[in-house]
């Protein structure tokens, strides 16, 4: 294998952790407040949160260069501060993975939340837990294979990212250049041998992910 | 009576907890792991911007280069020449800039993104017209591609990719530009032009001379358009002014330079610089 490869590979896999933690950090809180909570302007935060699934990874991309980019609205006091900006960093191709995937984490969440039996949680209000309690002891683990198929959907959606990623990461070998990127790489410099073993990876891979999931959907909680 | 029980239950509670919890820790644990060590990994890495005609010349040359100076890993970022000086001039990490026309690294001297004084034409190349090996079209003059069997011919966007201005250009200057418009399918780059056109996908392309010998099994050099009709090609390299490793770069242009890169690049096609240009 190519050192190409390789590291296509090992980016590919750093990107789509810290994408998934990512998620799991803003996405599962967010899935919870969305099943269970009153929130203001639920339908904004909902909307909000879809969108990456539907616009095109272009558009996803470039409103965060709008954001993040050197001279973006966040990114340009970054810049000016630290001489620093997630441009053109695999820090910049995490934060696109992870917008892009959080929409599987918190519709696949907020649906096993939601599924959870509300006299349950009721129940253990009467036992006199507290609503964080009962979120940590009781709603959250009945809901738990919905959230692992959720976090399993969001790590392999990160693993294939590759329009918003290449707007505000670029495609720096050795750098940037995930997977996806190396297949297009490959393709377009007319490297088939390397762009099939790439192709060949990341739909085994993919596979693999979607029988996990399906395995976690199915299973009795 | 009731005690045990909820105690039990709390018991199958932690369990079912620790489900969800464990896969997350270990998330987290590794994702902190990955933050710490992503750093210290980079070492003495140079990263060169290469328009994509000059691959095999820069990987040709970048072993000779390696070999003088084991420790360090090349990356060679390759691409259309507009795209590549577009990026650099976003902040992308580039040590090194070697441009398959001197409009980008005119634009950047003039924005201050390059060392002015590093700046050196490394060769010059020629513009082909290739047709797949396999084809049955006889295509031998510029003349030629006005037939209708001619359906489609590749180039690279005019916009990003030098190899497409300068076929613009020839076109223009033959007066067949405006007929043979709707023909025209984009590339990215010149290799992708070149992979349209050995994939068969279209019947004709513009790439450079250089280009078509290294798909000599699977594209067929139909013509070369009249140098006069186009202006002269030529490569020019640059250190890049924001590069934390400007002597390296330097060495890599000043070998590109000497007799090995020249004689690296003559193998490969490509004609000699022009005395004395930048």
């Amino acid at each position: 294998m190519s050192p190409e490869i390789l590291s296509a590979i090992g980016i590919s896999a750093r990107v789509a952790l810290v994408a998934t933690a990512l998620d799991a950090a803003v996405g599962l809180p967010l899935a919870y407040g969305l099943a269970r909570k009153p929130m203001t302007a639920k339908s904004a935060v909902e909307l909000l949160v879809t969108l990456p699934l539907v616009l095109p990874p272009t558009v996803t991309g470039y409103y965060l260069i709008v954001l993040l980019g050197r001279r973006g609205w966040v990114g340009a006091p970054l810049f000016g501060l630290t001489g620093w900006s997630v441009a053109f960093t695999w820090y910049g191709a995490a934060i696109a993975a992870a917008v892009m995937a959080l929409p599987l984490l918190v519709r696949t969440a907020r649906a096993a939340i939601e599924s959870v039996d509300r006299d349950l949680e009721r129940a253990a209000f009467t036992l006199g837990r507290s609503e964080w309690q009962t979120a940590l002891a009781v709603t959250i683990p009945l809901a738990r294979n919905g959230i692992m198929a959720g976090l399993v959907l969001t790590f392999a959606r990160a693993l294939g990212e590759f329009g918003a990623t290449l707007m505000l990461a670029g495609n720096i070998p050795g750098r940037t250049t995930t997977i996806p990127l190396a297949i297009y790489t490959a393709v377009e410099t007319g490297e088939t041998g390397d762009a099939l073993l790439l192709a060949g990876a990341l739909t085994v891979l993919s596979c693999l992910v979607i029988f996990i999931a399906n395995r976690l959907g199915t299973a009795a909680p | 009576m009731t005690l045990p029980l909820i105690s039990q239950n709390r018991v199958a509670l932690r369990a079912r907890r620790s489900w969800l919890a464990r896969p997350l820790a270990c998330l987290a644990l590794t994702v902190c792991w990955l933050l710490a060590t992503s750093r210290a990994a980079s070492g003495q890495e140079l990263i060169f911007s290469v328009a994509v005609s000059m691959k095999e010349a820069t990987e040709e040359v970048g072993r000779e280069f390696q070999r003088l100076h084991p420790g360090v890993t090349l990356r060679y970022n390759l691409g259309g020449s507009g795209g590549l000086q577009k990026q650099i001039e976003a902040g992308a990490p580039a040590d090194l800039f070697l441009s398959a026309g001197q409009r980008e690294m005119d634009e950047l001297e003039r924005r201050g993104f390059i060392v002015a004084a590093s700046r050196r034409v490394i060769a010059a190349n020629l513009l082909a017209v290739i047709v797949p090996a396999d084809g049955r079209l006889d295509v031998r003059q510029p003349a030629d591609l006005l037939r209708p069997e001619v359906q489609r011919i590749a180039l690279g966007n005019p916009k990003t990719v030098p190899a497409g201005q300068y076929a613009e250009e020839c076109l223009r200057a033959l007066g067949l530009w405006d007929a043979l418009r709707p023909r025209l399918v984009f590339a990215e780059n010149v290799r992708q032009a070149l992979e349209y056109v050995s994939r068969g996908e279209v019947d004709a392309g513009f790439v450079y001379a250089t280009d078509a010998a290294t798909r000599a099994g699977r594209v067929r050099t139909a013509f070369h358009p009249p140098p006069d009709s186009y202006p002269r090609i030529v490569y020019p390299a640059a250190v890049v002014a924001a590069s934390d490793h400007r002597p390296l770069a330097q060495e890599f242009i000043d070998l590109l330079l000497g007799p090995e890169g020249r004689s690296v690049l003559a193998r490969l096609g490509f004609q000699p610089a022009p005395g004395a240009a930048r």
